[in-house]
């Protein structure tokens, strides 16, 4: 599992451009699909056909980046956020286009010191010598993400983009686990979830299903003077209440659950204030889906550097795998 | 070109009615069929005649910025709020007409002698400002004027040369420019969708998508371009003179990519000059429309426009030709890109 979390992980996604994302997953679960269909938005379907209810299992390909907005006389490249970019996790990064460019973010000298500079005093120096160098190289329009290579920390793994490309292993791994299923399963690998769930919202009206599930990530509380939450990396799958978005179906919340004792998977409920999923949307699809999302506790959500625990995510896969199990009336 | 009729008709979002009146009278007898929806959304198909033709839509919104009176004060002057999203800054002392009879009315501003050193340094709350009609009392006012009549700017179009001033060219200038299409032929069941209620979130574009689920839509619009000189060299908005905007990502959307390159390609291959929107400013209709149902590919060309949002814009007529020009060039076979 983990050469495809390091494989998915560096692969280049950000939101509207999850082409490459989305070829390495369409390899994977080919031999395992009974369909693999890609819509207008760019969302891959992935159906394993079954005679039950249809649940939708939905992880986003894309991660947040850059776009540049401007080139100045110099060939510095000015930019803006793709989804959730805090100034904070980004001065003296390396940045990467999708051809390969590498880039370093730099700031206007500080008046003070102690203040982290915005986006808009923030630059990626991509080594052009003029403007004109750098539109040989890159145009305006064009996007980026981090650049960072997945470490294996043995229990733990840590990379960029593990939101929410652990998601998407978590959907493969249960693909693969699933023989037989009793429900109709579509595996949903999502677009543009950074933006605005926007790829959720399209694909949920074209698959109208019965219940669904949104594999994510979520923060935890368990670093040095950390945030206010009993989430933790190695407790198990946080299965979730509610976010700023949406209250999760307290139908498949609470048999989330009960699976979860019943086969004694590790699980941790999460409630979050801030931050949202696809289930947001999912769920207000049509008339109503009810909807669970499962996250795999993370730290330093949106940096560089996102870590977490390959137990949870090993929980995480078993209780999606369990849940598909399930029949309903 | 209508954008003169266009741009002196009243139409802030939720009182399209005129706009939508003019629209039809010229549409009529030339689109294979014309109708309206529920929120005033107003659809003109026009049939290439060919079997598994692609259906495109093309958006532009009716309405305008503006305000609605909201209160009478007892002296007679009334209260307003915006209607979209308006500055201040653009309203103190500006000329508006009010209601459906079009009184006339002055949002209030007071004249330099008067105003004090601090007032100067900073423009007034938007609900402390209140148009005078010159009415002297309540009474008098309510003869004329009641809550939820809407205000819009008192603007005549003026053409000199190849510059037009005017209000509301967000977005008159993309409901002439998809009346200017009429009478083109291309290779596609065109759907001409002027809609209602942008400014306020692209709410008519919600149901027009759902409605017409075209294969591709573009919105077309006008857009910001620089208002003022750059003093620093760190970004750039569109300019006059250089051609339609192409949107990459704004806040709404992340356009098609197979649309966009399309529109770049034929501006190249055609010599018309296009540039770039910066991206993450403002939404369009498109944002909404590329949601529907499962999924539209959409994007969005603009005609650039200085000073949006306010009494009078500024803009080139070369950009309204060279953005029509685009369009129809784009359009002649964009079927092989949907």
């Amino acid at each position: 599992m983990k050469d495809l979390i390091k494989k998915l992980s560096e692969a280049f996604g950000p939101s509207g451009n999850e082409d490459e994302v989305r070829n390495i997953i369409k390899k994977e679960v080919k031999p395992y699909a009974d369909s693999v269909k890609v819509d207008k938005l760019g969302n891959l379907i992935v159906r394993k056909k079954g005679k039950g209810k249809k649940l939708m299992f939905a992880a986003h390909m894309d991660e947040i980046g850059f776009i540049v907005s401007y080139i100045d006389k110099k060939g510095f490249l000015r930019f803006s956020n793709v989804g959730g970019l805090f100034p904070i996790n980004l001065l003296h990064q390396r940045v990467m286009f999708k051809n390969g460019l590498v880039g370093v973010v730099g700031e206007e000298k500080r008046k003070d010191l102690k203040a982290v500079s915005p986006l808009d005093k923030l630059y990626i120096d991509i080594g052009a010598k003029s403007k004109e160098d750098a539109e040989k190289k890159v145009g305006v329009g064009e996007m980026a993400v981090f650049s960072r290579e997945f470490r294996d920390l043995c229990d733990r793994v840590v990379g960029k983009a593990m939101d929410d490309r652990i998601g998407c292993v978590v959907l493969i791994e249960a693909l693969k686990r699933i023989k037989n299923p009793v429900n109709d399963l579509y595996f949903v690998f999502t677009v543009q979830e950074e933006v605005g769930l926007r790829g959720a919202r399209t694909s949920a009206f074209g698959i109208e299903p019965d219940y669904a599930i949104a594999v994510d990530v979520t923060g935890t509380g368990d670093t040095p003077e950390g945030w206010k939450s009993p989430l933790a990396l190695g407790k198990g799958v946080a299965i979730k209440v509610k976010d700023r978005g949406m209250i999760a179906s307290a139908y498949v919340r609470d048999r989330l659950v009960s699976i979860a004792k019943k086969k004694k998977i590790p699980y941790q409920l999460e409630v979050l204030e801030g931050g949202t999923t696809d289930g947001m949307v999912i769920e207000i699809t049509k008339s109503g889906v009810p909807t669970g999302v499962l996250s795999v506790p993370t730290r330093y959500i949106h940096s560089p550097s996102e870590l977490l625990d390959m137990g949870d995510v090993e929980a995480t896969v078993k209780l999606l795998v369990e849940f598909s199990k399930e029949r309903f009336n | 070109m209508e954008l003169e009729n266009l741009s002196n008709l009243p139409g802030v979002s939720g009182n399209e009615q005129r706009v939508r009146d003019f629209i039809y009278k010229k549409l009529k007898g030339k689109a294979k069929h014309i109708e309206t929806d529920a929120m005033g959304n107003l659809y003109a198909y026009f049939s290439s005649g060919r079997k598994n033709a692609k259906k495109v839509m093309l958006a532009a919104h009716m309405d305008e910025v503006g305000l609605m009176i909201t209160g009478i004060d007892s002296s007679g002057e009334l209260r307003f709020h915006p209607v979209g999203g308006i500055s201040t800054s653009v309203l103190l002392a500006k000329p508006v007409r009010i209601g459906n009879e079009g009184i006339p009315g002055v949002i209030e501003s007071k004249a330099i002698h008067l105003l004090k050193e601090e007032e100067l340094k900073q423009y007034p709350r938007i609900e402390q400002l209140r148009i005078d009609a010159g009415f002297s009392s309540k009474e008098e006012a309510e003869k004329k004027v009641k809550l939820g009549d809407y205000a819009y700017f008192d603007t005549t179009f003026k053409r000199e040369g190849d510059r037009f001033i005017g209000k509301a060219f967000d977005d008159r200038v993309g409901c002439s420019l998809l009346l200017d299409l009429i009478g083109e032929k291309f290779p596609l069941d065109l759907v001409l969708t002027f809609t209602v209620q942008e400014e306020v979130g692209l709410r008519g574009a919600r149901v027009a998508g759902y409605k017409i689920f075209p294969d591709a839509a573009i919105a077309v619009e006008g857009t910001a371009a620089g208002d003022f000189p750059i003093e620093k060299d760190t970004g750039a908005f569109p300019e006059l003179k250089k051609g339609p905007v192409l949107t990459v990502m704004d806040r709404s959307i992340i356009v098609d990519k197979k649309l966009f390159n399309h529109f770049v390609k034929t501006a190249e291959r055609e010599k018309i000059p296009y540039q770039f929107k910066r991206p993450n400013i403002g939404g369009t209709d498109a944002g909404r429309i590329h949601l529907s149902k499962t999924g539209v590919p959409s994007m969005v060309i603009a005609v650039p426009i200085r000073y949006i949002h306010a009494p009078a814009g500024i803009m080139r007529g070369i950009d309204y030709r060279n953005t029509l020009k685009l369009l129809k060039e784009a359009l002649k076979n964009i079927e092989e890109v949907i």
